[in-house]
């Protein structure tokens, strides 16, 4: 893309696109750390995760004034302005995502007994699908690639059905061993997490549709999220 | 061309093109102009948006040596027809120009040269009321009523553009030009005029000539781009300056013109 003519212009949009990357990078290791706590059961790393969130909420403040400084004093048209209220919505979204893992991390204690229920087996690859949707989706921010933004979109149906799954599975779990309900609720819980950050992850990848081509998104209106009706099967 | 006779629009132009001499300065242009709208040419110095808002109302006869080939129709009627009479035509199509050109008369005067010489008013009374319409349209009415004896130069550069545009609508135009009509105002006479043309719009086919991609994007519902002489894009403005389908309107209005 040409420069702008205005050079600071052009560092401020680099800028807040790099404190959106930033982010995305942080909001990765912290579900991929949250669930090697899980997996491990390692408490330290679990409170590492808790204690690393408050970086998370740091730049998403930063994100914000610097997109609300740009926005004052350079007036930004056509893909400049859907670059930066990009920027401010993306923030928002990853920081919800790092709320998710942080929640994740928190449960780690409160998950006594977890290797003798078969269903956490399925937690790590669900896990790794949510993780690999929030990459690819800042890839796609990067690099303003909308065909692999449509991809993390299409992915999230997995994300769904692996949660489904995991629904049905804890539920027999639960009424067949009543004395786990409480570690099978805690990781009820998990799942429903990384289900959630596969949703924000779907967001902000219609937030990179749009700011590479100008137009809505409409993948997700093709798909079904089925996750509700799971909810009463 | 009987598609262009069938048109709706207001002002049709087909095809133009704007030569001074020799030289090219309007290649091809094809636009409609809508009624009930405010259209917004934008483009860099020299990219013609003012050369081609001059033809829609033949202030190009005045220049020596310019030619416009192709048509452009008012209301389904080629302006460039030899029966067509270039006064009675700018009477229908009004212009506002970038510096606020009051005629060294009164207030009153300014407004009345119009409509007299092309008789619209008989009696005084008429003209009295022809004079308080145009200047309260204008939104200069209250500002001025008690001293329209005074010197229209008298006025601040706000009031004299207002009191220009008060000027054009007391003939009763279809259409209104303005060629940058608000670079010598300061932003809170500017913010006036704007909400005039807002205003207007109801009942003139407004066109504006704006360096100001704020004040295109702010006024306007439609934006046509101009590049070397040619017309780049036209659509909707909030398309324009969220989507451009053209490479170079996008530069142009992210700044990356160069």
């Amino acid at each position: 893309m040409v420069d702008h003519t205005v050079k600071a212009f052009d560092s401020e949009i680099g800028q807040l696109r790099g404190l959106v990357a930033e982010m995305g990078g942080l909001a990765e290791v912290a579900i991929r750390d949250a669930i090697t706590a899980l997996v491990h059961h390692d408490e330290e790393l679990a409170a590492q995760v808790v204690a690393a969130d408050a970086r998370l909420d740091a730049l998403e403040a930063e994100v914000d004034r610097l997109a609300v400084r740009t926005i004052a004093l350079r007036a930004p048209m056509a893909d400049d302005l859907r670059d930066v209220i990009a920027a401010l919505k993306i923030s928002g979204v990853i920081e919800r995502i790092g709320d998710y893992a942080k929640n994740i991390a928190k449960r780690v204690n409160a998950l006594e007994g977890r290797m003798k229920i078969d269903p956490v087996t399925l937690v790590p690859t669900m896990a790794e699908i949510a993780e690999s949707m929030v990459r690819d989706v800042l890839n796609a921010y990067g690099s303003r690639d909308a065909t692999l933004a449509v991809e993390v979109i299409k992915r999230d149906q997995k994300l769904d059905q692996f949660y489904n799954t995991l629904f049905r599975s804890l539920l027999t779990h639960m009424m067949e061993n009543p004395a786990t309900i409480t570690s099978a609720a805690q990781l009820l819980f998990i799942a429903r997490n990384l289900e959630r950050i596969g949703d924000h992850a779907t967001n902000v990848a219609e937030m990179v549709y749009y700011a590479a081509t100008g137009e809505y998104c409409t993948e997700r209106d093709s798909l079904t999220d089925d996750t509700s009706s799971g909810m009463l099967s | 061309m009987t598609e262009a006779n069938i048109t709706s629009a207001k002002i049709a132009a087909r095809n133009v093109d704007v030569f001074y001499g020799q030289k090219k300065a309007i290649n091809d242009v094809s636009i409609d102009i809508d009624n009930g709208i405010v259209t917004a040419f934008i483009g860099p110095s020299g990219c013609g948006k003012s050369t081609f808002l001059r033809t829609l109302n033949r202030m190009n006869d005045t220049i020596a040596g310019a030619r416009v080939d192709g048509q452009i129709l008012l209301d389904g009627e080629d302006i460039y027809a030899p029966s067509m009479d270039s006064v009675a035509l700018r009477a229908r199509v009004g212009m506002v120009f970038q510096k606020p050109n009051p005629f060294p008369k009164s207030i009153y005067e300014n407004i009345a040269y119009g409509p007299r010489i092309h008789g619209l008013a008989s009696a005084k009374s008429d003209m009295d009321r022809i004079v308080e319409n145009a200047l309260t349209k204008a939104g200069l009415w209250e500002e001025v009523k008690d001293r329209l004896n005074d010197a229209g130069t008298a006025l601040s550069g706000g009031q004299q553009q207002r009191l220009c545009i008060a000027r054009a609508i007391a003939v009763s135009p279809e259409v209104i030009l303005m060629d940058e009509p608000c670079s010598a105002l300061d932003p809170i006479a500017t913010a006036r005029i704007e909400e005039l043309i807002d205003e207007l719009k109801e009942s003139f086919a407004i066109v504006i000539v704006t360096h100001s991609m704020q004040q295109a994007a702010r006024v306007s519902q439609r934006t046509a781009f101009f590049h070397l002489g040619s017309m780049v894009e036209y659509g909707e403005t909030d398309q324009i300056f969220t989507n451009p389908r053209e490479t170079r309107t996008k530069d142009y209005i992210t700044g990356r013109y160069g």
